[in-house]
């Protein structure tokens, strides 16, 4: 039971929001909050396993084994990324996008994930422009969802190939994670945190590894309510002040097609928050730069930044790749491997 | 007709300030008489009903239902959704006019009241107050009220502009007519699906400020202060903020005629209820804050809310089970009410048993000028539901009478179980399960 606050009474007694069901398989990763660090752990573990691995050997993992990828949104990096891992590991793929099925004609996600299952998906990968999406998918067909990206909410695979990412510059070696791994390192996520599930999940993510996420951006991107996400992030709304103190900095787009009707000025945006050398160079010449793509150059990052030494943009890409064939994996042996929930 | 003799029970009456061991008798539609145990005087051949450790009640109201016809009938029906209200100890609902069409016309106002309905309990059709619910053509009130209509609204397509609400408020002042406002200034909730708040940030998810209730709230009495000569009266429909709650106590200090209801979910559960995705906690207006969730407690133990509402919003199951900001915004309430007001309102927050049952009878049947409903003094209407207060029981949706299962009160402790509700003399409902 929780308690009411009414100030001029006593506490009342007012009834508990019911416990969370999901996941309801052990296979699916829906948010990064699904995962215990023992968890993080091993998936990082086993990305590293698997893309160490004889391409012959690994292609026997999953072999014959069948994955879906449904995207309701374009995508370039996690949709290959995920296709490729899966294949990787000898899974026979199939992708569903909602420009070219039966999802145009107003088949709904329900019947459309029923189907899939029908024809012997055993795993589904879903990138969905409504949040929550995957929850609704994994409650209807109880199979492995993995989240790919659902609207402005999360996209777990992304904030572990971030960390992989941010472990190979800043702890190298690091051959599993607890809650002091990244402590004392401060990550700033800057731009449009508020559109941006890439911000969620890694504000989610990266403090229970000790890190402190400082978070950049105006008013309009950065609504002062980010800060009840969750324990480990601040707001810096002076861009320099907080790349200052970086050691990674993440830059994200203005996602136009979620604004909204949102104006911004975005001469304004470029001179307050773009990541330029200049800027790099004077505050923080140490940090890795990263940035979950797709970038726009020239906007909240320069071109000479994106292809700079400081950059890890593409190597994000290719963690991708690793951390994807580790999610595959345990989406199809969780059962086997832990033994239930994560 | 048939006299129907009700023994033994506890009477309790808020309207006439009784609660006391009564019997009462029931005669052509009509309460014929009231009297000590075993007193009755006139009630030789009466069928007789054995009240003994039960609760004898005027029958619920409830002032904001969706019946959903005509047009929706996949979701619910007149007859099922009276039927629900049975169930629920309801005797008398009055229907919002969302329906396909709009109900704009006495035409359909009829309609909704004709026998072929079916209908197990009173319905008391609300109009729209402008054609089509555009906000655009003032409807003919006093033709709308000649039907049968008892209050108007543009219910769900809130009255923005200033000089539409003031013509609809006067209008509806001048033919004795109440004015429902769903107050949400549109403008500030375009494709948002939730509260806005920690939650809705959390989920990713658009969030309706409160401002945008309480905003229209304040517009509203503004209004009302305006045509306070013409005694103009303002219901505010689900009051869900504690910013419109606050609004609605000063107008009622400044002597305006100002009213408002807060349904069940909006005292009990908060946005933290939407849990991950759960689309059987969407509604519109939506689940707030924690203080505003007390703000609406609050505001139901002092005495500032005149009635509990359930909003009784049915869907077909297809309809809730897709991505969350696409799901249709609305949940049953008929048959979870009294359980919940008398577990929480009443068990748990010690408000006396006659003011909930007030709150659910007496006045909004005074709210609205519902005659002879929401009391058992002789002549009134015989609409009386009987319970068993004690009994605790879980609600189970599968039994459920309405077309729809989007409750989030599945599974849910109640306190006090329908024995039987009685609609103008006839039993509606006896209870089963």
């Amino acid at each position: 039971m929780t308690q009411a606050t009414t100030s001029a009474r006593r506490p009342l007694t007012t009834p508990p929001a019911p416990p969370s069901r999901f996941p309801y398989n052990p296979g699916s990763l829906l948010s990064v909050q699904d995962l215990s660090l023992e968890a993080v752990s091993r998936i990082l573990a086993r990305a590293t396993v698997l893309e160490n691995q004889d391409p012959l050997q690994r292609d026997r993992i999953l072999a014959k084994r069948r994955v879906a990828l449904l995207f309701y949104e374009a995508s370039t990096r996690t949709r290959t990324s995920f296709e490729l891992a899966a294949k990787a590991l000898g899974a026979d793929t199939t992708l569903v996008s909602n420009l070219s099925s039966s999802i145009e004609k107003g088949e709904t996600l329900k019947d459309t994930g029923l189907t899939l299952r029908a024809l012997g998906a055993e795993a589904i990968i879903l990138r969905h422009n409504s949040s929550g999406a995957p929850w609704l998918l994994e409650e209807m067909t109880h199979l492995p969802v993995l989240n790919a990206g659902d609207g402005m909410h999360e996209h777990p695979t992304q904030a572990l190939l971030d960390l992989r990412t941010i472990l190979a510059h800043l702890r190298p070696g690091a051959e599993t994670v607890n809650d002091q791994t990244l402590a004392g390192v401060t990550v700033t996520i800057t731009g449009d945190i508020l559109h941006s599930r890439v911000a969620r999940s890694n504000m989610l993510l990266l403090p229970r590894l000790g890190a402190n996420v400082v978070l950049c951006g105006p008013k309009e991107l950065l609504p002062e309510l980010a800060l009840s996400a969750g324990p480990g992030i601040t707001i810096e709304r002076d861009f320099e002040a907080a790349l200052r103190r970086s050691q990674v900095a993440m830059m994200l787009r203005i996602q136009a097609e979620r604004l909204a009707g949102l104006q911004l000025d975005l001469d304004e945006y470029k001179a307050a928050y773009q990541l330029t050398g200049q800027r790099l160079a004077r505050l923080a010449p140490q940090a890795v730069v990263l940035h979950p793509g797709p970038i726009i150059r020239g906007l909240e990052i320069t071109a000479g930044v994106a292809d700079g030494v400081q950059s890890a943009i593409l190597e994000q890409v290719r963690n991708g790749v690793a951390i994807r064939m580790a999610v595959v994996e345990r989406a199809l042996l969780a059962a086997q491997q832990e033994g239930g929930r994560a | 007709m048939t006299a129907l003799a009700i023994r033994g029970g506890r009477l309790v009456d808020p309207s006439a300030g009784i609660d006391a061991p009564k019997d009462i008798l029931l005669k052509d539609g009509r309460v014929a008489e009231v009297a000590a145990p075993g007193k009755l005087k006139s009630a030789e051949g009466a069928e007789s009903l054995d009240a003994t450790g039960l609760v004898v009640a005027p029958g619920l109201i409830d002032i904001h239902v969706h019946l959903r016809e005509p047009g929706q009938g996949h979701k619910e029906t007149i007859a099922t959704g009276t039927a629900s209200a049975a169930m629920g100890g309801f005797t008398a609902v009055a229907a919002m006019p969302n329906t396909t069409p709009v109900n704009d016309s006495p035409e359909i106002t009829r309609w909704m009241q004709a026998p072929e309905r079916g209908a197990q309990v009173r319905v008391f059709p609300i109009g729209a107050a402008t054609r089509g619910s555009k906000g655009e053509t003032i409807n003919d009130f006093a033709a709308l009220k000649a039907a049968g209509a008892v209050a108007v609204t543009d219910d769900g397509k809130p009255i923005l502009k200033d000089g539409m609400m003031r013509e609809v408020l006067a209008a509806a002042a001048r033919v004795g007519l109440s004015v429902i406002q769903h107050a949400e200034d549109t403008r500030m909730t375009q494709g948002a699906s939730m509260n806005l708040g920690q939650a809705s940030f959390r989920l990713g998810l658009r969030g309706m400020p409160p401002e945008a209730e309480s905003s229209l709230v304040e517009r509203d009495i503004r209004l009302v202060a305006e045509l306070r000569d013409a005694r103009a009266h303002l219901h505010v429909a689900h009051t869900s903020t504690a910013a419109a709650v606050a609004a609605v106590r000063q107008a009622r200090r400044n002597g305006l005629r100002v009213t408002c209801e807060v349904a069940p979910h909006h005292f009990l559960l908060t946005e933290d209820h939407v849990g991950l995705y759960n689309t059987h906690a969407k509604m519109n207006p939506p689940l707030r804050s924690a203080a505003d969730r007390d703000a609406m407690i609050e505001g139901i133990l002092d005495g500032v809310v005149d009635a509990i509402a359930t909003d009784h919003a049915p869907h077909a199951a297809h309809e809730k089970e897709v991505e969350f900001e696409h799901a249709p915004n609305g949940i049953t309430g008929l048959e979870t009410a009294l359980g919940l007001c008398l577990r929480w309102l009443h068990h748990e927050w010690k408000m006396p048993l006659g003011r909930v049952l007030s709150l659910l009878s007496a006045q909004p049947a005074a709210l609205l000028g519902l005659r002879g409903r929401g009391t058992l003094t002789v002549g009134s209407f015989a609409d009386v539901v009987v319970f068993d207060p004690e009994k605790e029981w879980s609600y189970r949706v599968a039994n459920t009478r309405s077309k729809s299962k989007n409750t989030p009160f599945d599974g849910w402790t109640m306190q006090g179980k329908v024995r039987w509700t009685i609609c103008e003399g006839r039993i509606v409902y006896t209870e089963t399960v």
